[in-house]
């Protein structure tokens, strides 16, 4: 199932002019507050009616101003994931969850309430009314709400914005098994660089109403050129890794394709696939194998473009097997390697420079 | 003495009378009440303001203009008037349904105000998100809006009730002063002031009035505290 967007619409003197195509899994909308994003959802889920353009899902019209196509949103079987949660407070969790599947029709009720309670955690909420929920239990019910409503699309619009760090950590993890479980894609609305590199397979960039990069998580995360546009200096590189086991020492040792990775506090069991970011000016890069050296990960790869980056900086990515990893480093450095596409390099990646946070599950298809 | 005896037979009617009409006034004025409000409170629409002025013209206009424009509309004579007797069988003049139809026009404006008060304080984002979980509007409104805006019904309706209750001058227009047939609580309390040594009498009435009043408002207040415990309770 796949959605296709494109639109125009003008909000005074704020022009939004988008076109990009969200597959399965989950697809970011990533930019600062104000360039758009919400309104790009609410556009999918028919709560915005745009000036021009078309979006479909999987083949079936939701909207097209040429031919004067706009369906409402109560036909668009759309399960929208709500900042504020937005649940009914005259009804019961239980009630809360079940309101979708009126109107759903039987034959699209994939999802059972007890399986959603049950990947929730929600089931001891049941016959609770939202006023006696916290933050983090709100969030999950507004999640479950949607899912039971036997949607064709999750839209999630800063579902995690309003929560602390704890219950952040509290959340991600479903959206990562609705990611992996769920065969739906999920249209996920974020400002947070660390979320995004998480949870998403696609990122769509948004800048002042119009779209700066598409395309993979990791490639779009490595571009300097489109992070920059949106106020943040760290590129950085997604590298997918198994654990292999933890060492004596507390670290943990992770397979990549090229390499071990030793990483501290990582408590999943061995065989977990995981993403790490690595920063990219965390990243040394060496020609020759260094020696004598105090950094553990030591990862060999082949240069495959030097881009110019920030003032004295430059962008240099490396194919790591199959994977790409990005070192930021100085125009001056660069020189002195001369490093040019098709050489073989070095990155270096200090053991301790990886936070826990960028440490993800990663999707396991 | 027994509490049946404290007031005539006469004077339990006119107390019955108006009762009987108050509750069918409030009643069947509701839906509409109810629909009004969310009207103005919901949609924008040519002739909004026109609507707005209209529903509450029964509020600034003095009640006898209200009860004279009822006289010739549904009187007898009235086009209205004549209309229902001949397809429905439905007479208003000079019966008790008369007085009901006079108390709800006077205290429909202070339905709608309650009510729409109400509405307007329904989160329309919360209509927004029934309608993503694919409710229609109708039913967005049955499960949504009007659970969230009982309490404001409810008190819209019983201070209706308290107004219809009171209703005079339109009623007295309309319907007359007959005993038994039209006479209400304060026509009742009018004609005994009419009388020398009548006030004893009124006095009486006075307090039934008083006490009625007094009971509704007891009750709004309870049923309001109810339902406000089930919206925001756990």
């Amino acid at each position: 199932m796949t959605l296709e967007v494109s639109l125009r619409h003008a909000f005074g003197d704020f022009t939004l002019d988008v076109a990009f195509t969200a597959p399965p899994g989950i697809t970011a909308l990533f930019g600062r507050s104000g360039s758009g994003k919400t309104s790009v959802v609410n556009a999918v889920a028919g709560l915005l009616r745009p000036d021009h353009g078309r979006i479909t899902l999987d083949g079936q019209t939701l909207a097209d101003t040429a031919q004067r196509i706009f369906l409402p949103p109560h036909r668009r079987r759309i399960g929208y994931v709500f900042q504020e949660g937005r649940l009914f407070p005259h009804l019961t969790v239980r009630q809360n969850l079940g309101y979708g599947a009126w109107f759903a029709p039987r034959a699209a009720r994939r999802e059972d309430m007890g399986r959603v309670v049950e990947m929730l955690g929600i089931g001891h909420l049941l016959d609770r009314r939202p006023g006696a929920l916290s933050g983090g239990e709100k969030s999950r019910v507004t999640l479950g709400r949607a899912l039971l409503s036997a949607p064709q699309i999750i839209l999630a619009d800063e579902p995690l914005a309003a929560l602390d760090e704890a219950r952040k950590a509290e959340i991600l993890p479903y959206f990562e098994r609705l990611r992996d479980e769920v065969a739906i894609p999920v249209l996920y609305v974020s400002h947070a660089a660390a979320e995004v590199a998480r949870l998403a397979t696609t990122m769509v960039v948004l800048d002042n109403g119009k779209m700066v990069a598409q395309g993979p998580t990791a490639a779009v995360m490595a571009d300097p050129a489109a992070l920059r546009s949106v106020g943040i200096r760290e590129a950085a590189a997604v590298l997918p890794a198994v654990v292999a086991g933890a060492e004596d020492d507390g670290l943990t040792r992770l397979e990549t394709a090229t390499g071990p990775l030793f990483l501290p506090g990582i408590d999943a069991p061995p065989g977990t696939r995981l993403r790490v970011r690595i920063l990219a000016h965390e990243v040394i890069l060496s020609r020759a194998r260094p020696a004598g050296l105090s950094a553990q990960n030591i990862l060999p790869g082949i240069v495959t473009a030097v881009r110019p980056g920030d003032g004295p900086a430059v962008m240099v990515h490396l194919a790591i097997g199959g994977d790409e990893i990005v070192a930021s480093i100085t125009r001056r450095a660069a020189a002195d390697l001369n490093l040019a596409p098709g050489d073989t390099a070095h990155a270096i990646v200090k053991s301790m420079s990886v936070a826990r946070d960028h440490i993800a599950p990663a999707a396991m298809r | 003495m027994a509490v049946a005896d404290w007031l005539s037979p006469a004077e339990w009617q006119a107390v019955a009378l108006s009762i009987r009409a108050s509750f069918w006034a409030t009643l069947v004025s509701l839906p509409f009440g109810v629909f009004v409000a969310y009207a103005l409170a919901r949609w924008s629409f040519a002739g909004k303001q026109l609507l707005n002025g209209l529903v509450h013209l029964p509020l600034i206009l003095p009640p006898v203009v209200t009860g004279y424009l009822l006289l010739i509309t549904f009187g007898r004579r009235g086009s209205v008037g004549q209309f229902l007797d001949q397809w429905f069988g439905i007479v208003f003049a000079f019966r008790w349904t008369g007085a009901a139809l006079a108390a709800g026009i006077m205290a429909f404006p202070l339905m709608v105000r309650a009510i729409r008060l109400a509405i307007e304080a329904v989160d329309p984002r919360l209509e927004q998100a029934a309608g993503t979980l694919g409710a229609p509007r109708l039913w967005v409104f049955l499960t949504v809006t009007l659970p969230l805006c009982l309490p404001g019904i409810v008190a819209g309706s019983i201070l209706a009730f308290a107004k219809a209750m009171g209703e005079f001058g339109a009623t007295i227009t309309f319907v007359s002063n007959i005993p038994g047939q039209t006479q209400t609580l304060p026509s009742a309390i009018y004609t005994f002031l009419q009388v020398p040594g009548g006030q004893e009498d009124a006095a009486r009435l006075v307090a039934v009035a008083i006490g009625i009043a007094m009971g509704a408002l007891l009750l709004s207040e309870w049923v309001g505290r109810a339902v406000a415990r089930r919206i925001g309770g756990t």
